[in-house]
């Protein structure tokens, strides 16, 4: 992995072996202290949703369609109250909603999910200001990260600062050896979710740890797909963004929005009232810059008015300013996502050539 | 954790139709909380969200000075949903404001210098608060010559027409305003577009003079040349700039120029910065 610079705490890791059947009974003795998330079945395809007592997460899936985003960063999410009743001494002003941020624990997350958190932490948790419904939800959780022996086909984790394996922004990583789960304890955060689970802690660290290790480079060099970045930090914005090869690279798009959707690291958003008789919220929904109203000014004037101004500044965001602006690296996990569900098969690895490539 | 989303709740205290075509009002408020007014400190270039229940929230630029306290203005022009709304609300009615927000024209770079403020249309808002905190007594003395160039269509549609008369009479600023065309047999100021009039007003640019331009695009666009023709640097030329806005905190993602939030990082950049940056604005 390259070095994002993100402080991971030492912390000494412990190993256990976890059998399947007991698996499940620690899943139902820690409905007692969190709420549990975990991956769903619904349809064809899995996503991550609240477990009932009882129910496990279907940990028989490559990824989630959707990222895990929403487990933190809902996709409508309420922001305030008000009444519009003037009977009222507080008509028109806008209330907090009270909200539960009591523990949770959103098990079966995939390694690159779980790192994105940290990408987009960027973004809600600054020096200047801190995003509440954000910060409070992360902070109530407990990251159980299920790691990769299949990685998914437009997997390039690897070369995006993440892998199948990989533990930043993990509480816990959960790995499938088969007969029985191996959980490596990464954080004192994991450390409460185990006693909480009340699975017995005996295990052998060093064989497990040489298990792991053996099915970590497995999985890794199932992953094929790479890209460089190392060139996009040093090339100058205003010759990327003048770069010929946008109109070729926008062409097929249909400004969809899907790639935005699913992706872990997109996190623009849209703030909204909606009224019903005399009250009211205040709500923010997930945005998409590939909509062309999402920068169109009240006077008709729209700075990105053409299709391929909005693919241009979603690759230039994640693979340029993302970069320039935190020096943490590009914006993007590899997670695949966005390559898998392009309905017209755009490739943010393509297009990450093109920019590491360019010369003006 | 203080939540940077949550307006301060406000009165309209006073309404004014400032413009001939009735399209631009400016709105007096008052705190519902003093201790907010205690917490709203703001320069002068700074904007606000305002915010109407049920409606949404808008980024305007504050129209009063710091040195005015006790209230805030805003001029708003009526363009879609929230304008409209607001433009239709009566005195005592209840809404909200967050802020302040964005940065702010370099007030510490400025002082001592020679300050020459261009604007157009209604986008006079923030300029009307510098060129009242800069003529306040305790600030009048920190900045050398001050000069206006301030134009609009007609007569009737150039905002604060009584304090600009106030300012013509005093000899501590420069007046220079101008309309596009006008049949008053009585207006006694310039004809002309702004990038004209600063072709003939504006003295001539150099490390001591720094000129803030605020307008349209276009007025902007024909301007540019006219003061790098007069000597101006670029660090010296200081805009401000609109994108569209929601949070207004650099975390929607929504008003980016390249790396930098309009909302957070600006609205206001030097030329310099600007010459750096994509031109998607
Ligand atoms: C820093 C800054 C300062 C401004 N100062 C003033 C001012 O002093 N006076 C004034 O009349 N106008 C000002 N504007 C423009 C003003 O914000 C828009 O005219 C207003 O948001 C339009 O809202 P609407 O709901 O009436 O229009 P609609 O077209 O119905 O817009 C819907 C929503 O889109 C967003 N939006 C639309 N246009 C703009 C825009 N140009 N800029 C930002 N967000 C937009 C708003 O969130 C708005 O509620 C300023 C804009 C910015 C960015
Ligand atoms: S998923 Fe593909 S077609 Fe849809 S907006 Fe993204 S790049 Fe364009
Ligand atoms: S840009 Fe594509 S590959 Fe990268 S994190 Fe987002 S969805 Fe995954
Ligand atoms: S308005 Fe949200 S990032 Fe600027």
């Amino acid at each position: 992995m390259s070095g994002l610079g993100f402080k991971v705490k030492v912390y000494m890791m412990k190993i256990i072996t976890i059998n399947k059947e007991d698996w499940a009974k620690g899943l139902e003795r820690l409905c007692d202290s969190f709420r549990l998330f975990g991956p769903v079945k619904q349809d064809e395809f899995h996503n991550f949703r609240q477990l009932v007592k009882g129910e496990l997460p279907d940990l028989n899936l490559l990824n989630t369609r959707l990222s895990a985003k929403s487990m933190v960063y809902p996709q409508s999410e309420k922001m305030f109250e008000f009444t519009l009743d003037e009977n009222r001494d507080d008509h028109h002003i806008l209330k907090e909603i009270h909200k539960d941020y009591s523990p949770k624990a959103v098990i079966g997350i995939r390694p690159c999910d779980a790192r994105a958190f940290l990408l987009v932490k960027e973004n809600f948790d600054t020096p200047e200001y801190k995003d509440p419904y954000w910060i409070k939800s992360y902070e109530a959780t407990t990251w159980v990260g299920y790691a990769c022996n299949t990685p998914c086909s437009t997997c390039f984790g690897t070369t995006a600062g993440c892998g199948p394996f990989h533990e930043q922004g993990l509480d816990l990583l959960l790995v499938d050896a088969g007969d029985y789960y191996l959980l490596k304890i990464l954080t004192q955060k994991g450390e409460n979710f185990l006693t909480a689970a009340g699975w017995s802690s005996k295990a052998d660290s060093d064989a497990a740890r040489h298990e792991i290790e053996t099915l970590k480079r497995a999985a890794e060099e199932k992953i094929t797909a790479r890209i460089s970045t190392d060139k996009l930090k040093d090339k100058k914005t205003t010759e990327l963004f003048e770069a010929p090869f946008w109109e070729e690279v926008a062409f097929a798009c249909i400004n969809c929005g899907t790639c935005t959707y699913v992706c872990p690291t997109c996190w623009c958003f849209d703030i909204q009232d909606e009224t019903i008789g005399l009250s009211g919220i205040r709500m923010r929904n997930w945005d998409s810059c590939m909509y062309p109203i999402f920068t169109l000014h009240g006077s008709g004037h729209n700075p990105r008015n053409t299709k391929m101004q909005r693919v241009r500044q979603r690759f230039m965001h994640k693979l340029k300013y993302y970069v320039d602006k935190y020096g943490d690296g590009i914006q993007c996990v590899g997670c695949g996502r966005c390559i898998r569900h392009c309905p017209v098969n755009i490739d943010i690895r393509k297009v990450c050539d093109l920019m590491n490539n360019f010369e003006a | 954790m203080q939540n940077p989303y949550l307006p301060y709740p406000v009165r309209i205290e006073e309404i004014i139709t400032e413009t001939e075509d009735k399209n631009l009002k400016t709105f007096k408020f008052v705190f519902l909380n003093p201790d907010d007014q205690e917490k709203f400190n703001y320069n002068a270039g700074q904007f606000a969200e305002l915010s109407v229940a049920g409606k949404g929230e808008i980024p305007i630029g504050i129209a009063s000075s710091p040195t005015e306290k006790g209230f805030l203005r805003f001029t708003i022009n009526k363009v879609g949903l929230v304008t409209s709304y607001i433009h239709a609300m009566k005195v005592g009615d209840i809404m909200g404001i967050r802020g302040p927000l964005g940065n702010w024209y370099p007030w510490e770079v400025m002082k001592g210098k020679n300050v020459v403020i261009i604007g157009g249309g209604f986008a006079f808002t923030t300029l009307r608060s510098s060129i009242i905190y800069m003529l306040d007594p305790d600030n009048r003395p920190k900045f050398k010559d001050i000069h206006v160039i301030y134009g609009a269509r007609t007569p009737g549609m150039l905002l604060y027409r009584d304090e600009l008369a106030q300012w013509e009479k005093r000899d501590d600023i420069n007046m220079h305003i101008t309309v596009d065309g006008t049949d008053d047999p009585d207006w006694k100021y310039n004809i002309g577009f702004v990038p004209t009039i600063t072709d003939q007003k504006a003295p001539p640019g150099n490390e001591e003079t720094y000129a803030i331009i605020c307008g349209p695009p276009i007025m902007i666009k024909f301007t540019q040349p006219v003061l790098d023709k007069l000597g101006y640097v670029h660090d010296n030329i200081i805009m401000s700039l609109e994108m569209r806005m929601k949070c207004g905190i650099g975390i929607c993602g929504r008003c980016n120029i390249g790396k930098e939030y309009v909302c957070k990082d600006g609205p206001v950049f030097t030329l310099t910065q600007l010459n750096n940056m994509p031109k998607e604005y």
